[in-house]
């Protein structure tokens, strides 16, 4: 384990949005390149960057699209640098190629999606929550990332630098998946020392050129990386590829190369279970939400308590993989899981599947462009206790 | 009795190819075979450390160009080779990355980061195979489909005029501009050479045949007869103003070294404008050494 370079951490108490923590949070965990493309409300994360990164060594490059972008990204990654792209809805509709590339080349790097109201370009500068299937799902194939969602400034800081430790960990494409609120609002943020922030080294070669197998996967089923112009004589590709990165297209291969990849996050489950929890022991109600809809809901666990109801409250911080184990223990305990969403129920169809029948599943959905009223969430919460 | 081992002649370019990955996917005839060996022998001829070298490609027949060199290859999305090669430009500068990659996906998918990367002056060098058609994908029309051929999804001939790509990346701001076809072996090495030590955005065209997929189709012979034309048709005209490059069916096909100027590129003029706002890379700090147990033991 390493820690943050002190040259880039700004400790300290800070009053600054979650877009400005977010940077922060990249810088300190060592990202010292990004590529990107303007959009609502994302921008603000790489402006700062923009400004910040030439006097510690970096470099922003504001590239002609979310195409460019997303893969320029993956070509800084591949000479040996932290890296991640920012963007909203639709930019992160036009990177989902290079998303799922990430995956099949296990290009560590992070892609923060500043979510607002959509489909198209719908509501630019008004939140919502409705690409978190695509953020499972959108590019073509299958694979497996990881998903993280803040829900405040302080956490923008402090996940943002957890997303690329777990990039580097994994070797995925880690989504970072804020909102326009989280984003926009402004709060307390502590930066701490940086002898305090753990950053994961990239997992680089341990054998020399020769003996270096480029996707031979450890024992936790991740690979080691080479660089470009190291001497490996690297060989990536999005084709289906054998352990030396080879293309080599038949079904034997496609066996063993895509569930590996899909096994690499799984076995992780327990690891990347990472929620906040209270009050579940005994509740009758558990209200499951993530990013700025668990502040919304908050306040309904409240009003629903001083009516004398026991709720439960589970946050999800870490959104995909989903804490299926935790689900699939939690239904039957309970009568019901109530999850509201800024978009027309898009994780609850996971949740759903996952409690399996064993309690009620009430959905609050919400189109976005605000957040919800807490009483359509205590409404919830008191059909659920029926 | 003298074995298969005993006749192997030492190819003179073989030292760059991953051999093990040969016979290549290419038909006979097939022209890209033939820039790859100009290619070749321009690395070998060099004083460039080749492993400081990189080959970025997108995806078509030419595109595979990247898998069969001896370097570090990167065989990426269709179109999206150069922003790959600029992220690993700008995050290590010592690189030489080269772009070697098809008409189709440079041009047309791509053709919006080849104007950029052009105007930025990034410094990267671009090889564009151009066989004048999709060919990996069974023979569709191109931006740089001559006027009139019958493709797969133009049977009537196809109604859109050709792309002048020499044209296109000069006006965008290409420091180097070359055209050669897959005739001109000894000419597209040298100009390989000179492109690979210049500095800023280098474009080479590259006019190769497509016998499986565009010459049959237009009942222009095999490769050999592909290398006639050329032969017939090419005029040698260095310094030409690009506007009067532009490929005419059945024309005159000026080829040479079109463009060669200077122009700073992306990361001088950036280090240059940034001044003492830009500081080298920090120390990175130290891994802690793991002695004997860790802290949590
Ligand atoms: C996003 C995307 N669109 C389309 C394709 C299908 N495709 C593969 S190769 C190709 C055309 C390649 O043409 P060109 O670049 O001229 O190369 P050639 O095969 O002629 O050498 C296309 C359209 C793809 N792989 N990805
Ligand atoms: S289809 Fe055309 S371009 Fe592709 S390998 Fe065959 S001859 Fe070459």
């Amino acid at each position: 384990m390493m820690h943050a370079d002190p040259n880039c951490v700004l400790t300290g108490t800070h009053f600054m949005n979650g877009d400005a923590a977010c940077c922060e949070g990249a810088l300190a965990a060592g990202a010292r390149f990004a590529a990107g493309y303007p959009i609502t409300p994302s921008t603000e994360v790489v402006e700062r960057f923009a400004a910040r990164v030439p006097k510690v060594g970096g470099i922003f490059i504001q590239m002609e699209d979310e195409l460019a972008a997303s893969i320029a990204l993956q070509g800084m990654v591949w000479a040996g640098a932290k890296s991640f792209t920012v963007t909203s809805g639709p930019g992160y509709s036009l990177m989902m190629e290079h998303i799922g590339f990430a995956a099949m080349t296990e290009t560590p790097c992070v892609f923060v999606n500043v979510q607002r109201g959509g489909p198209s370009t719908g509501l630019p500068t008004l939140p919502a929550q409705g690409d978190m299937m695509q953020a499972r799902f959108g590019s073509h194939g299958d694979y497996s990332t990881i998903s993280l969602v803040p829900n405040s400034p302080q956490e923008c800081f402090s996940l943002t630098v957890k997303a690329f430790n777990l990039a580097e960990q994994f070797r995925v494409p880690v989504m970072f998946m804020m909102d326009e609120c989280v984003g926009h609002m402004t709060e307390k943020v502590v930066i701490p020392d940086a002898k305090e922030i753990e950053v994961t080294p990239r997992r680089h070669a341990s054998k020399p050129p020769g003996e270096f197998v480029l996707f031979e996967p450890g024992e936790d089923l991740v690979p080691e990386i080479a660089h470009a112009g190291e001497g490996y004589k690297v060989y990536v590709t999005g084709l289906t590829h054998d352990k030396r990165g080879y293309p080599l297209m038949n079904p034997a291969s496609q066996k063993e190369l895509i569930p590996r990849l899909f096994e690499k996050i799984s076995r992780a489950a327990d690891e990347l279970t990472i929620v906040e929890a209270e009050g579940l022991e005994g509740a009758d109600v558990v209200v499951v939400s993530y990013g700025i809809t668990s502040r919304v809901a908050q306040r309904a666990i409240e009003m629903a308590r001083d009516k004398g109801l026991k709720v439960g409250k589970l946050r999800l911080i870490c959104v995909w993989p989903f804490p299926e184990k935790l689900i699939r223990e939690l239904a039957p305990k309970v009568k019901a899981l109530v999850m509201p969403e800024l978009n027309m129920g898009q994780v609850v169809i996971e949740l759903e599947r996952c409690a399996g029948g064993q309690c009620k599943v009430i959905s609050v959905p919400h189109p976005g462009g605000t957040v919800h009223k807490p009483a359509d969430i205590l409404a919830a919460i008191e059909r659920g206790a029926e | 009795m003298s074995t298969a081992a005993d006749l192997h002649i030492h190819n003179p370019v073989e030292d760059v190819l991953r051999k093990e990955r040969i016979p290549t996917i290419w038909c006979p005839g097939c022209g890209i075979g033939t820039t790859v060996n100009s290619f070749a022998a321009a690395l070998l001829g060099q004083n460039i450390d080749l492993k400081k070298t990189v080959i970025v490609s997108g995806i078509g027949c030419s595109g595979r160009v990247s898998g069969y060199m001896a370097l570090d290859s990167f065989h990426t999305t269709h179109g999206r080779a150069i922003p790959f090669a600029t992220g690993l430009k700008l995050a290590n500068p010592e690189l030489t990355v080269i772009v070697y990659s098809g008409d189709g996906d440079l041009t047309s998918i791509g053709g919006n980061h080849l104007i950029h990367a052009a105007r930025r002056n990034m410094d990267i060098m671009v090889v564009c195979v151009n066989n004048m058609i999709y060919a990996m994908t069974g023979g569709q029309a191109a931006a740089t489909t001559p006027g009139n051929s019958i493709t797969t999804t133009s049977p009537f001939g196809s109604f859109e005029p050709e792309i002048c790509l020499p044209q296109l990346v000069d006006a965008a701001g290409a420091v180097f501009v070359a055209r050669w076809t897959a005739y001109h072996v000894k000419q597209l090495e040298r100009t390989m050479s000179k492109a690979l030590k210049k500095k800023g955005f280098r474009f080479i065209e590259v006019l190769t045949p497509c016998p499986t997929l565009y010459q049959r189709r237009n009942n222009m012979g095999d490769g050999l007869a592909a290398m006639v034309d050329y032969k017939n048709r090419s005029k040698i005209k260095n310094g030409a103003p690009t506007y009067e490059v532009a490929l005419v069916p059945g024309g005159e096909i000026v080829v040479g070294e079109f463009v060669d100027r200077e122009r700073e590129d992306y990361l001088t003029r950036m280090r240059r404008q940034l001044g003492t706002n830009y500081s080298e890379l920090p120390p990175q700090p130290e891994e802690e050494e793991q002695e004997g147990c860790c802290s949590s033991c």
